[in-house]
């Protein structure tokens, strides 16, 4: 077999190797995509209910006062940034990254809690104040993790360090679309007037107190609010990487058709060059 | 027997939607019984077990920490973990309590004592709730 042949071959064999596990990344991506999906859909419930009750405590009381409600000066702004662990995802890190820059320089902030390992590479490379971060949440994070998140956000707004909280993630739209978003945090929004269901001001009896249950509420609300954040950002890289596996293994089957008709030509060439040797040494003898 | 509904949620998933007849759950100071037409009612839940009568049978919920509210007839129950008595892993939950048991005990130095008490409470409500048993039968 002539040189160029066992090349063209090795390559077809490299190429295919690639493919099956592009294509091997792509299905259980979509596995973890449509597991991820199920668990924002099974969440839904919870963060529903919580806010819409939130609301209705605000709407029933006269004086809602509570630490985390409070509009402080804003001195310090902090943003909780939302990446993958792991690569292979497409734009999916680069898009999330560039729009939390953008949001930070427009809002000239430098505090970050990073939730993910590329984005906190990239922005310890950068040599912005990374207050805490939270790396390895796996591919189908719980409500632990997002309460361990919650913790140290609420530590470090309570100590006064952070005046202001948001979260920066990548929201889910479609499986082939993706956009990043910014949402505010703390202090929390409570939100009044959506509906008629928190106009109406019933009479509640609290139990023990309005304060205890705003002490127990809102900082459940903050977290639902974080599981969400988290859960969309899974959602949409198990999405992206999907798609960036699935157009890799186009590729290489792409590749492959093209190398395959070049191995071809060139054995068709090595096998008319043999044939044309042979007629032309025959005719040789005869002349 | 006047019936009302009853749902009982946590930041994962639905775990009771049904319609109840009455409902005795653990509010922070102390166990609250809720019938049909109660008044409109916002409390914190304990840890404990939540305990409700459907069609005349009795069933049991281990619950967390958490807030509920009564309005309109429906009872919402929204806790950090809730988990019907029938699915409690039985063995696993008495793991917990005999940790929770010995962390309490050793006394080590950096014992968080609030959180391996909250650990123990936890692990027995569940014990309790994977039995049947709860407060109100």
């Amino acid at each position: 077999m002539p040189e160029q042949m066992r090349d063209i071959k090795r390559r077809i064999r490299s190429i295919k190797n690639t493919e099956q596990i592009t294509k091997a990344m792509e299905m259980v991506a979509a596995a973890r995509l449509r597991r991820a999906q199920s668990k924002v859909e099974s969440a839904r419930p919870y963060a529903e209910e919580i806010r819409k009750m939130a609301g209705r405590i605000a709407a029933s009381l006269e004086d809602v006062s509570h630490p985390l409600l409070v509009e402080r000066e804003v001195r310090n702004t902090g943003f909780v940034i939302f990446t993958s662990d792991r690569g292979l995802c497409g734009a999916f890190n680069a898009r999330v990254i560039r729009f939390a820059q953008d949001v930070l320089r427009e809002r000239d902030a430098r505090s970050i809690v990073a939730v993910g390992r590329k984005g906190r590479d990239f922005f310890r490379r950068r040599g912005y104040d990374l207050l805490a971060e939270f790396i390895g949440i796996g591919d189908e994070p719980g409500v632990d993790v997002a309460r361990e998140v919650v913790r140290h956000i609420l530590k470090l707004y309570e100590s006064g360090a952070l005046d202001e909280i948001n979260l920066v993630y990548t929201e889910f739209v479609s499986t082939s679309r993706q956009r990043p978003v910014v949402r505010r945090l703390l202090p929390i929004e409570i939100p009044t007037g959506d509906g008629n269901e928190s106009r109406r001001a019933d009479d509640y009896i609290y139990e023990p107190s309005p304060k205890r249950v705003l002490d127990i509420i809102l900082p459940r609300f903050v977290e639902a609010q974080v599981y969400r954040a988290m859960l969309e950002a899974k959602v949409s890289e198990h999405a992206a990487r999907m798609l960036a596996m699935g157009n890799a293994t186009e590729n290489a089957g792409e590749m492959i058709n093209q190398l395959t008709l070049s191995f071809n030509k060139a054995r068709q060439a090595a096998i008319t060059k043999e044939l044309t040797e042979i007629v032309t040494g025959a005719e040789a003898l005869k002349g | 027997m006047k019936s009302f509904k009853l749902e009982i949620v946590n930041p994962e998933r639905v775990v009771v939607s049904e319609e109840v007849e009455s409902v005795v759950l653990p509010a922070v100071d102390g166990f609250l019984g809720i019938l049909r037409n109660h008044v409109p009612i916002f409390g914190g839940l304990d840890i404990g077990v939540i305990r409700y009568r459907k069609e005349g049978k009795s069933h049991t919920v281990a619950c967390n920490l958490g807030v509920f509210e009564m309005r309109e007839n429906t009872l919402r129950v929204l806790a950090d973990t809730a988990e019907r008595g029938e699915d409690i892993d039985v063995l696993r939950a008495q793991e917990a309590k005999k940790r929770a048991e010995r962390r309490l005990q050793e006394k080590a130095q950096d014992l968080d004592y609030v959180r391996a008490e909250l650990a123990l409470k936890r692990a027995i409500a569940r014990l309790k709730a994977a039995a049947g048993e709860g407060k109100g039968r």
